[in-house]
C-alpha cells in the first residue's frame, strides 16, 4: 500500500490533461480510451514530463511541485517505468538488461527510510544480495532460462516479462505500467496477468496500472481513475469493479 | 636529404591519427549536443561547425594562422608556455583536426538522431544519470556511426592540403605530408616522383573510405 497523490494540469499542443486524485493504494487503475491522457499521466509521475503546474507525491517524498519548485530529475524518482513498447535495451542481453537498474553501492540511498522499499532494495549488481533478488525475480515471473538470451531472441510475452524484471530490479518504490498486455494475443494475455497479480501479492510493489481493457482492470487494480479527454471522468474503488 | 614514399605516407598516417584523436570526442561531444539539445543560436552553431566544409581550406589555414601566431592572445599564451606550434606537427595535427571536425560531428550527429529516445528515458527512469545514460545507452547504440565517423575523419586528414601548408609550411622531414609533397614535386617537375606518392595516396585513402563504406553498409543492414 503506498500513498499517491497529485494534481497535474499540462497543456501540449491542441490537448490539456487536467487530473487530480490522492489515495493510498495498492494498484492504482487508470483507465481510458486512446488520447485520454493515460500515457500523459504515467510519464509525469515518471518525470520525463514536466506538467505546467500542479504537485506529485509518492508516499511522503515530493517528486514534483510548481509551488514548491521541486522537480526531482526522473533517474532520481525510484520508479519503475514500463513502457507501452517496453523499450529493452537492444545491446545488452536479458541478464544486462535486468541488471541496468540495479542499484549499485555508489548510488546514495534513499534519505527517507520509512518507505516502503520492498525486500531487495537493498540490491547491488556485485553482492549475493543482488544474486538472490535477480534468483527471486527470474523465479517469481519465470524468466530464469532466459537470462543469458540476446533481447531480439525473445517472443512478446517474454519481452514483457523481462521489462516487468528488469523494472522491479531498480528497487522501485512505485511500478509504472503502461498497457503491458497490449502488445500481446489473448492467450498470451492470459499467461502474464499472473504474473503481475503475482508482482502485487508476492513482491508487494505498489502500481499505477494504465489499460483501456477493463476486464484487466478489474483483475488487478483497487482504485480506477477513468480518464476521458484528459480529465477524470469517474473514480471506482474495488468494491465498485 | 630526401624522404622516401613510406616515410613521408607513415608521417601522414601518423598526424591522421592524432588528428582524429583529437576531433573525435570533440565531435562526439558537439554531436551530441545537436542531436539531443535545444538552444537559442542552435542554427548559428551548425553553421560555424560546418563552416570549414565549404571555406576554402587555405582561408581556414590563414585564420588557424592569425590564431595561433604573436598578434593574438592564443598565441602569445602559447609563446609564453614555451609550446611551438605553427610551422611544427602540432599544426599538421591541428589543420587536419580542424577540417574533419565537421565531417565528424555530421556523421556522429546523423548515429545519435538514429537511437531512439525511449531507450535514454527508460534508462533514466532504472536510476541512470545523463552521464550513464549517455555512456552505456547513447554511445553503445552508436559505436557503428562513430566508428565510420573516425574513419571518414582519418580519410579527409589524409587528403588536407590547403590548411596545412598554410599553417605548417609543408616543411621537408617535418610537416610534409603526402599532399603536399605531391603538390612540392609536381612544382619540382618530378613527376614520377610524385606519381609514386600519389599511388600511396590513394591506396591510403581508399583503405579508409571503404572500411568506412563496410561499416555503413553493415549499420544499415542492421
Amino acid at each position: 500500500m503506498i500513498r499517491l497523490a497529485f494534481t497535474i494540469a499540462l497543456r501540449q499542443g491542441g490537448f490539456t490533461l487536467e487530473v487530480a486524485d490522492a489515495a493510498s493504494v495498492e494498484v492504482l487503475g487508470v483507465f481510458g480510451p486512446s488520447g485520454s491522457g493515460k500515457t500523459s499521466l504515467l510519464e509525469v509521475i515518471a518525470g520525463l514530463r514536466t506538467p505546467d503546474t500542479g504537485h506529485v507525491r509518492v508516499a511522503d517524498r515530493l517528486l514534483f511541485s510548481t509551488g514548491q519548485r521541486v522537480n526531482v530529475p526522473p533517474h532520481q524518482r525510484q520508479v519503475g517505468y514500463v513502457p507501452q513498447d517496453v523499450a529493452l535495451f537492444p545491446h545488452l542481453d536479458v541478464r544486462g538488461n535486468l541488471l541496468y537498474g540495479a542499484p549499485s553501492r555508489s548510488r546514495v540511498p534513499l534519505p527517507d527510510s520509512r518507505l516502503p522499499t520492498s525486500g531487495f532494495a537493498k540490491a547491488s549488481p556485485d553482492t549475493p544480495d543482488s544474486r538472490h533478488d535477480l534468483e527471486h525475480i527470474c523465479t517469481t515471473l519465470e524468466i530464469a532460462h532466459l537470462v543469458d538470451r540476446r533481447v531480439a531472441d525473445l517472443s512478446g510475452g517474454e519481452r514483457q516479462r523481462v521489462a516487468l524484471g528488469r523494472a522491479l530490479m531498480s528497487a522501485p518504490r512505485i511500478l509504472l505500467l503502461d498497457e503491458p498486455l497490449t502488445a500481446v494475443d489473448r492467450s498470451r494475455k492470459d499467461r502474464i496477468l499472473p504474473y503481475l497479480l503475482r508482482i502485487r501479492r508476492e513482491l508487494h510493489v505498489p502500481m499505477v496500472y494504465v489499460t483501456h481493457d477493463w476486464r484487466e482492470m478489474h483483475e488487478i487494480a483497487d482504485r480506477v481513475l477513468i480518464l476521458d479527454q484528459g480529465r477524470v471522468r469517474e473514480v471506482k474503488e474495488r468494491r465498485d469493479t | 636529404m630526401e624522404q622516401g614514399v613510406l616515410s613521408i605516407a607513415a608521417f601522414t598516417a601518423l598526424m591522421g591519427v592524432l588528428s582524429t584523436l583529437v576531433a573525435l570526442p570533440l565531435g562526439i561531444g558537439a554531436a551530441f549536443v545537436l542531436a539531443r539539445r535545444s538552444f537559442t543560436g542552435k542554427p548559428v552553431v551548425e553553421t560555424l561547425l560546418a563552416l570549414p566544409l565549404v571555406l576554402p581550406p587555405v582561408a581556414t589555414g590563414f585564420l588557424l594562422l592569425q590564431v595561433l601566431g604573436l598578434h593574438s592572445v592564443v598565441g602569445r599564451a602559447l609563446d609564453a608556455a614555451g609550446i611551438e606550434v605553427v610551422f611544427t606537427w602540432k599544426a599538421v595535427v591541428l589543420a587536419m583536426a580542424v577540417m574533419s571536425f565537421p565531417l565528424i560531428v555530421l556523421t556522429v550527429r546523423a548515429g545519435f538522431e538514429q537511437v531512439d529516445v525511449r531507450y535514454e528515458r527508460v534508462a533514466a527512469t532504472l536510476g541512470a544519470g545523463p552521464a550513464r545514460v549517455f555512456l552505456t545507452i547513447t554511445l553503445p547504440l552508436a559505436t557503428r556511426s562513430i566508428v565510420a565517423a573516425a574513419i571518414l575523419g582519418f580519410a579527409r586528414a589524409l587528403g588536407e592540403f590547403g590548411a596545412t601548408i598554410v599553417v605548417a609550411g609543408g616543411i621537408p622531414g617535418r610537416t610534409q605530408t603526402l599532399a603536399v609533397a605531391i603538390f612540392n614535386l609536381t612544382e619540382a617537375g618530378r613527376d614520377a616522383d610524385a606519381a609514386n606518392l600519389l599511388l600511396m595516396s590513394v591506396a591510403l585513402a581508399f583503405g579508409a573510405m571503404l572500411l568506412a563504406n563496410i561499416i555503413q553498409r553493415r549499420k544499415r543492414a542492421a
